[in-house]
């Protein structure tokens, strides 16, 4: 690999494949190592976590002839938190006959990340869509179709397409669902043993390679040890460093934090999507944010008042003093401008004291011209469960009324740095979907998140990991081996610590306030004095929590307070190092906006010249600085141009 | 924020220490519950104030907090995910109680979902039965393209509205039989509409039917409980496809 840059060497192959990005993937595959059938038994694969990546990756490796074993913290895998995907997931089948292609589906997702992600890995994610989309019709899952029997398209932010396939709103249920239900089929089998409500808390490593996990069962508190010959990380973001997110309340750092601290590098933490059409906050009892999917954006008119404090009623509010802001700016892509940049602009015209809603941190999504246009059933038929959802949130009738939506965070493109086969920087440790960070770049396209998830577990990994497996003698080592041992230890020793503190504040306390530190400072838009503080006070509060928390209960019980003290400390440490990694990156690219790199019209300006790169950095120490390398960004296929949706 | 939106609730929540461990109700009063707080909030405020004062706060099941997860698994006021049709117990928010209420909130109770501790439960067997068949056996990269078989909208439509069930139990502690026919049947009933599950059609409703029994669920007498407290509106003609599935399978 090139050296970018004295101070930051790089030294790990990201194992691109050379020629043309149309055939990498192709030749890649031709020369992987493959690992004979009836050896494949011999080879034990942990999976940490149930989701599209997950559990498309443990059914398939299951297939396959490996023995698997997966985890997941909930009390079925499948109420992993892809569960609760709305809008759908993009592919380039150009049944619309609209002129889509892989190369478009491609280009799009290169220029949507604001051209921070590597081209290779993205043409291939495109390659591959087409066959989830079989895979999964196959499956049982029931997508929307024609009344001719095909099936049907939407268009989602970003795209001039139609490439979004959906099942009404609740598409990642339904590929969850037929995900889970081929992992039920490998479980019966006898090729996956799924061990629901089991937390990896450590990473075992055995000359530096990864060899196990130590995991706790959340029923019991026992703390258990697994050995195998290669783990894959598929445990999501890590947005509830935030606190408020639209993630699921038990999604967390953990797995990939212990992981990082083993070795593994972590790249673009600060990489956050705040995503632009969520439920507002209602008061300090909050305790998450409610999205409402982006295909919203389709029929639903984004507006507020023109005038600065205008307390009218939405529906007094006459049409000439109604400001569409995103229609007006942005004329071309309208409503549908990808999400950092509806996201930035929500912010801006709240900060102008135009804001709405009892709080002034919301805009108005309105459904009456469509409602006008299409009648009041098909938009039913289109949106009818979330507009039921945001009744029973809010109390108010979106029929009648325009929905409030503000930006939340809602998705993470940073997460451990994996090369081509998906490895991370630690051999046989492999991450996928929102775990790792490799499709997305600074901003990731709608529909895009299942997309990458169910490419990484049903046709990336069962290629991927013949090529490490191959060269690995299977069952080297055991759980009697001295490294669980140590492990164990430690982890024993911590739980014990956490119980031991009986401080005067709660978990939530400190979760709440790092959330405060991360969403005013790490958020939607960063400078540097505010980065700097953010670090000096994460810091401070971290002291705190191992000083001053109370942790209830016992080690072996069920507790779920417990967990999430665990997961809080690891969040502590994170949040520190997404402020660094804003800090270093000096330029604004997509959900990246530095306040001081931006265009004359307020847009995100890139620094191509000087920040064209992975930013992937290595754990040194709890306290110590950690050590950022960077690999740099070759771009051979699309032209690197200022994102423009105007 | 006026003072007619907070009101003032009493609970009685149902602690248990473990599985063996006798189970009781312990009261609680929240003097000043926001009425736009969802009901889990709500326990999440009390949770506080339990470990504020150095006590044990309780355990409950949560995740999406978005009614899609089917974690929540709450009895309130004596119906699975409470007063609210079509409302998971976390959708459910507390503008739907009154001043001054009593609520009670107690886990599902069935033989198949023992309990863990307070009101979390084991709801494994869930998996189990849809281990036993709850799938359509295509491997990784054998699918055919998916255009390649039309399905009328329709069917499909008909084959999504059982496939939203979110597994969360309701039918279940909602039964007086603790059946879990709704459950199965949507399944049997999603994939039966579709030609994709025609090959192991007979044989997945006798396997997830068998499953169903040995897990300790009981039978179906039709009191349609089910339907009235699914939270994403399974319909009970789910439980009569089954049945008809299932003759049809043994006889045929």
């Amino acid at each position: 690999m090139e050296v970018a840059d004295k101070k930051y060497t790089f030294n790990w192959d990201n194992k691109i494949p050379t020629g043309p990005v149309e055939k990498k993937w192709s030749t890649h595959k031709n020369n992987i190592k493959l690992v004979n059938p009836s050896n494949k038994r011999k080879y034990n694969i942990i999976v940490v976590g149930t989701g599209l990546a997950g559990a498309s990756a443990a059914a398939s490796l299951g297939e396959l002839g490996y023995n698997v074993k997966a985890f997941c913290i909930q009390d079925s895998a499948r109420r992993a938190h892809s569960i609760a995907a709305q809008g759908g997931i993009n592919a380039a089948k150009n049944y619309q006959n609209d002129g889509d292609s892989i190369w478009r589906l491609f280009y799009d997702t290169v220029k949507g990340g604001d051209y921070r992600s590597r081209e290779a890995n993205v043409y291939r994610l495109a390659e591959v869509s087409n066959s989830i989309i079989d895979q999964c019709v196959a499956q049982g899952v029931p997508f929307a179709r024609e009344y001719g029997g095909t099936l049907t398209n939407r268009s989602f932010g970003g795209a001039q397409l139609s490439r979004t396939f959906y099942a009404r709103g609740q598409t990642g249920q339904q590929l969850l669902l037929g995900a889970y239900s081929a992992l039920m089929k490998s479980m019966k089998s006898g090729k996956v043993a799924v061990h629901t409500r089991e937390e990896m808390l450590e990473l075992v490593t055995v000359d530096g390679e990864a060899k196990g996990i130590i995991s706790r069962n959340l029923v019991t508190g026992k703390i258990n040890r697994h050995a195998a010959d290669a783990v894959l990380l598929c445990t999501g973001g890590y947005g509830n460093v935030f606190y408020l997110s639209t993630n699921a309340k038990n999604s967390n750092v953990t797995a990939a934090w212990r992981c990082h601290r083993k070795g593994a590098l972590f790249a673009n933490p600060s990489f956050t999507q705040i995503h632009p059409t969520c439920i507002p906050v209602s008061g300090e009892y909050q305790s998450k944010l409610t999205l409402m999917s982006e295909s919203l954006r389709n029929d639903g008119r984004v507006w507020v008042p023109k005038k600065v404090n205008d307390k009218r009623h939405p529906n007094e509010i006459p049409e000439d003093e109604r400001d569409y802001y995103l229609e007006r700016i942005y004329p071309s892509f309208g409503n549908l401008v990808p999400r950092d940049v509806a996201s930035r602009n929500a912010k801006i015209v709240c900060d102008e004291g135009r804001g709405v809603g009892e709080t002034g941190l919301a805009v108005y999504l309105d459904f009456r011209d469509a409602i006008k246009r299409d009648g009041e059933d098909a938009i039913r038929d289109r949106y009818g469960n979330l507009f039921d959802m945001y009744h029973k949130i809010t109390d108010d009738n979106p029929y009648k009324l325009p929905m409030r939506i503000y930006p939340a965070v809602h998705y993470t493109m940073g997460g451990l740095w994996v090369d081509y086969n998906l490895m991370t920087t630690v051999p046989g440790l492999f991450a996928l979907g929102e775990a790792n960070f490799s499709d997305h770049g600074a901003n990731r396209l709608g529909a895009s998140a299942l997309m990458q998830g169910l490419a990484d577990g049903y046709f990336v990994i069962p290629y991927t990991i013949g090529n490490y497996l191959a060269e690995t003698k299977p069952g080297q080592i055991t759980t009697d081996h001295a490294a669980f041992d140590q492990v164990e230890k430690e982890i024993t020793e911590e739980i014990s610590k956490l119980l031991s503190i009986k401080g005067s504040k709660t978990i939530l306390d400190f979760h709440r306030q790092l959330g405060k530190i991360m969403w005013d400072k790490v958020g939607m838009s960063r400078d540097e004095d505010g980065l700097k503080q953010a670090i000096a006070e994460i810091q401070a509060l971290r002291k705190e929590f191992w000083t001053d928390v109370f942790v209830p209960g016992k080690a072996a019980t069920y507790n779920k307070y417990l967990e999430y003290a665990l997961r809080v400390a690891d969040f502590l440490e994170l949040g520190e190092l997404m402020a660094r990694d804003a800090l270093e990156r000096k330029e604004s690219c997509g959900g990246h906006f530095r306040l001081e790199s931006q265009t004359p019209e307020g847009e995100a300006k890139r620094d191509d010249e000087n920040y064209s790169h992975v930013s992937a950095w290595e754990f040194k120490g709890k306290d110590a600085e950690p050590v950022e390398h960077r690999e740099p960004l070759e771009f051979e296929n699309v032209k690197l141009t200022q994102r423009s949706y105007k | 924020m006026s003072s007619t939106d907070l009101i003032k609730v009493h609970l009685k929540v149902w602690r248990q220490d473990g599985p063996q461990a006798k189970g009781f109700f312990e009261d609680y009063t929240l003097d000043e519950v926001n009425t736009h707080m969802s009901f889990l909030e709500m326990l999440d405020v009390l949770n506080e104030r339990l470990m504020k004062d150095k006590k044990e706060p309780i355990e409950f099941d949560h995740d999406c907090r978005e009614g899609i997860c089917g974690s929540c698994n709450l009895v309130i006021n004596g119906v699975p995910h409470g007063p609210e049709m079509l409302t998971a117990a976390c959708q459910l928010h507390m503008r739907h109680f009154k001043d001054g209420e009593t609520i009670t909130i107690e886990p599902w109770r069935a033989t198949a979902f023992p309990i863990i501790k307070d009101l979390v439960v084991d709801r494994n067997a869930f998996d189990r039965i849809m281990s036993a068949g709850g799938y359509i056996s295509v491997s990784t990269g054998n699918a055919p393209d998916a255009n390649a078989i039309p399905i009328s909208k329709p069917d499909s439509d008909s084959a999504m509205d059982y496939a939203v069930c979110i597994g969360c139990g309701a039918c279940v502690a909602a039964c007086p039989n603790s059946s879990a026919s709704l459950f199965t049947g949507a399944k049997v009933s999603q994939l039966s509409r579709l030609p994709q599950g025609a090959p192991e059609r007979k044989k997945r409703v006798i396997a997830m039917v068998d499953q169903m029994e040995k897990e300790g669920f009981g039978d179906c007498s039709n009191f349609a409980e089910c339907e009235a407290v699914c939270p994403v509106g399974i319909s009970i003609t789910a439980i009569a496809n089954m049945r008809t599935e299932y003759v049809k399978a043994v006889l045929g």
